[in-house]
């Protein structure tokens, strides 16, 4: 299959990794931003492959894991209500809130349905007028543009029965928050490369300036992952600190412009309450004022107590970066996919789940060494 | 309040009805009407005419194998196939893949009310067509009508019963380090097909189920003398799922690579798009099939013979239990343990 067969090369694989090798006089530590990218990272086995030359720690680039868990019980109570229904994409119907997932409110009897799109969302108001159509809206900036794209649809239709729960979040304010702990120890970073798609890759210029950490722009394959990283070690070597691009196929400097003015148009930045991480200032997207009578936390007003995270899940040290999963004591014995502890290991981009499909369970059977 | 005291006639509902109504369910008129003028002289045999509570049959020779499967597909009719081929095929396989040679089946119908008649009418052709290809018959069965939302248009319950043929296969508790892992076609078809049609994900081509039987793959498997040591069909979980089932019955690992593994370029579009792996979806015109070493090559000679299994392919092997049970081979150039599938999967956010 073209543009995937040839990022899965075994040769250009083995190249890399030992031109990475080649190339490091020492160990650096590399923060991939995106869960997606932790996935395939895992899937391929390449964190073991380069261990001895790079450190890969996870970031905490997982839509669903950093939902509060405040936005779940909202879309929860919700769902609940038989005038409602809540629709929101696959992964996030899984991850439990202080009070249960939405999945196990549609078990319960909860109006709760799986989208593909948000769009399809507004078709089921404009066809359910005797619903109140709620759409989760989570995800990063990859998502952001769809979700504002079904907010003017719903408008130019003047629907009155659909409204979404805005729970957007920003990948670069993170980046510097992550940045302004005393104890990071992120030498450099591999940019989300379908967040880039988007916004492009020029808003990392003054990050990279101010920080002197290189930046580089990384897609989701093997082949891309480590073209990626060996630009990074080189320029750790070389004491260089610049943004540059290793997903040409995928990104461009400016990013989609369609993408941006939809984004722009609907959505302001806002400070948001990361899971696991805390308020991330202008870490969030919420509805601009013109688009005010769309939000369902408007339309459906009310005060929730915030309920204390669980007290037994590192779920924020992990998402930050401090905690590798296997280290946590709760990995694989309390906390599994089956009995999750806290969202990064529920959804399909999730540090924690990775590790437990891929390598925590148990070690790696290496066949032909690299 | 006197229009409340006018009451309806129920009579005008018998004959001219044009979707199923509760009473098709219960017992009278309109039941045996059901049946006699549209399930009848569809799946029609000597042991379904004689209309007893039970089918009387025949002594077998053999020992016998006997199982049941229900089928609660949506929508009923999908690219490739529909839930009628898909409860008789998917019951053929289950005894062709335990060594039995399929003789009778069942079939009960649990049918939600307003179903349309003519709907009903197409699943059953389809039935009576996938039984006949197979030449087993439909000896018995069982009507329900539920109140509308009670289901989902349409509940199948088959069961089979099959005579079980020497050398019956010692199933998988046998398999051991050499053994060589094949499978019968492309993976995952199935449940894209489904999930495309179902969501109403626009590909083109669409994806299209492979429901079919495996009852000639197997006979000429076994016919062609291989000593299989387990079959096993790909349906729900996917190969992963039979994988690990049959890691933890033999206690050894079992090692597949990425790129044996056959997938359509259609499938493997759609998995690429949706964050899904073939792996882990299932087919309901697929098996999976272990074979001692050095028989590969008489295995898939003899499979390629039959149409439902032309591209069987070796995907991995079995080997000493080492710390994973079940590894795969990445075609990046690693070898990593396959997890096993947890529940349904769902497409990724981003």
């Amino acid at each position: 299959m073209k543009f995937v067969d040839e990022y899965r090369d075994a040769d250009r694989t083995r190249g890399l990794i030992a031109d990475i090798q080649r190339l490091a006089t020492r160990r650096w530590t590399i923060m991939e931003v995106c869960g997606g990218q932790t996935h395939s990272l895992l899937r391929h086995g390449l964190d073991t492959a380069l261990a001895q030359r790079v450190e890969l720690i996870h970031g905490p680039g997982c839509p669903v894991c950093v939902t509060s868990a405040e936005a779940i019980d909202f879309a929860l109570d919700m769902a609940r209500r038989p005038d409602v229904a809540v629709l929101s994409f696959g992964d996030m119907l899984r991850v439990p809130g202080a009070r249960g997932s939405l999945l196990q409110a549609r078990a319960a009897g909860a109006d709760v349905r799986l989208a593909y799109s948000p769009l399809d969302a507004v078709t089921v108001a404009q066809h359910t007028p005797e619903k109140q159509i709620v759409f989760f809206a989570v995800g990063f900036e990859t998502t952001a543009p769809a979700t504002a794209l079904a907010v003017k649809r719903a408008a130019a239709l003047r629907l009155k029965n659909f409204t979404l729960l805005a729970a957007h979040v920003r990948v670069l304010p993170a980046m510097e928050l992550l940045c302004d702990a005393p104890d990071c120890r992120v030498q450099g970073f591999l940019a989300a490369g379908h967040v880039c798609a988007v916004l492009g890759y020029e808003d990392y210029a003054p990050f990279v300036e101010r920080r002197r950490l290189p930046v580089v722009v990384a897609g989701f394959e093997p082949v891309d992952l480590l073209l990626a990283l060996r630009e990074c070690v080189r320029q750790l070597e070389a004491g260089e600190a610049a943004v540059t691009n290793c997903y040409c196929r995928g990104v461009r400097a400016a990013g989609n412009h369609q993408a941006r003015a939809h984004i722009a148009a609907v959505y302001e930045p806002c400070d948001r309450d990361w899971r696991g991480i805390g308020v991330v200032p202008a870490g969030g997207f919420a509805l601009r004022q013109e688009y005010a009578a769309f939000d369902a936390r408007r339309r459906f007003a009310r005060e929730l107590p915030m309920l204390p995270a669980s007290a037994e899940c590192r779920a924020g040290e992990v998402l930050t970066g401090r905690l590798k999963p296997t280290d946590c004591a709760h990995f694989g014995k309390r906390c599994t996919p089956e009995t999750p502890l806290g969202a990064p290991m529920v959804s399909a981009e999730g540090a924690c789940a990775a590790y437990h499909r891929y390598a925590g369970n148990p070690v790696y059977v290496l066949r032909d060494p690299v | 309040m006197t229009a409340s005291l006018e009451i309806a006639c129920p009579t005008p509902l018998v004959g001219h009805e044009s979707s199923v109504v509760l009473a098709h369910g219960e017992g009278g008129r309109l039941a045996r009407r059901l049946i006699r003028d549209r399930i009848l002289p569809r799946l029609a045999n000597p042991y379904l005419l004689a209309q007893g509570d039970s089918a009387a049959l025949p002594r077998a020779e053999g020992p016998l194998a006997f199982t049941t499967d229900g089928y609660v597909v949506t929508p009923l009719f999908f690219p490739g196939g529909d839930i009628g081929t898909l409860a008789v095929c998917g019951t053929l396989n289950d005894l062709a893949v335990a060594g039995a040679k399929p003789l009778w089946l069942s079939i009960a119908l649990i049918i939600e009310e307003g179903l349309p008649l003519e709907t009903l009418e197409r699943v059953l052709e389809r039935v009576a067509a996938a039984s006949e290809a197979a030449g087993v018959p439909v000896v018995t069965g069982d009507t329900k009508v539920v109140p509308r939302g009670a289901a989902d248009g349409l509940f199948i319950t088959t069961a089979g019963v099959g005579e079980l043929i020497e050398p019956i296969p010692p199933g998988p508790a046998a398999l051991q380090p050499g053994d060589e892992i094949l499978v019968s076609g492309p993976l995952g078809q199935h449940g894209v097909a489904v999930l495309t049609c179902r969501e109403r994900l626009a590909f083109d081509p669409a994806p299209r189920s492979d429901v079919a039987s495996l009852v000639n793959a197997v006979a000429t498997l076994r016919a062609a003398g291989v000593p299989v040591r387990a079959f096993r069909d790909c349906t729900r979980g996917g190969l992963a799922a039979v994988l690990h089932e049959w890691a933890d019955a033999c206690g050894q690992t079992l090692a597949i690579e990425d790129e044996l593994l056959p997938v359509t370029e259609v499938v493997r579009g759609v998995c690429e798009l949706l964050g899904l792996d073939p792996v882990y979806i299932a087919g309901e015109g697929v098996m999976a099939v272990a074979v001692p070493a050095g028989c590969t090559a008489t295995a898939l000679a003899a499979l390629r013979e039959v149409p439902e299994s032309v591209q069987a392919v070796r995907v991995g092997e079995v080997r000493q239990r080492s710390a994973a049970a079940v590894l795969v081979w990445r075609a990046s150039g690693r070898e990593v343990p396959l997890d096993e599938p947890l529940a349904e999967a769902l497409p990724r956010i981003c």
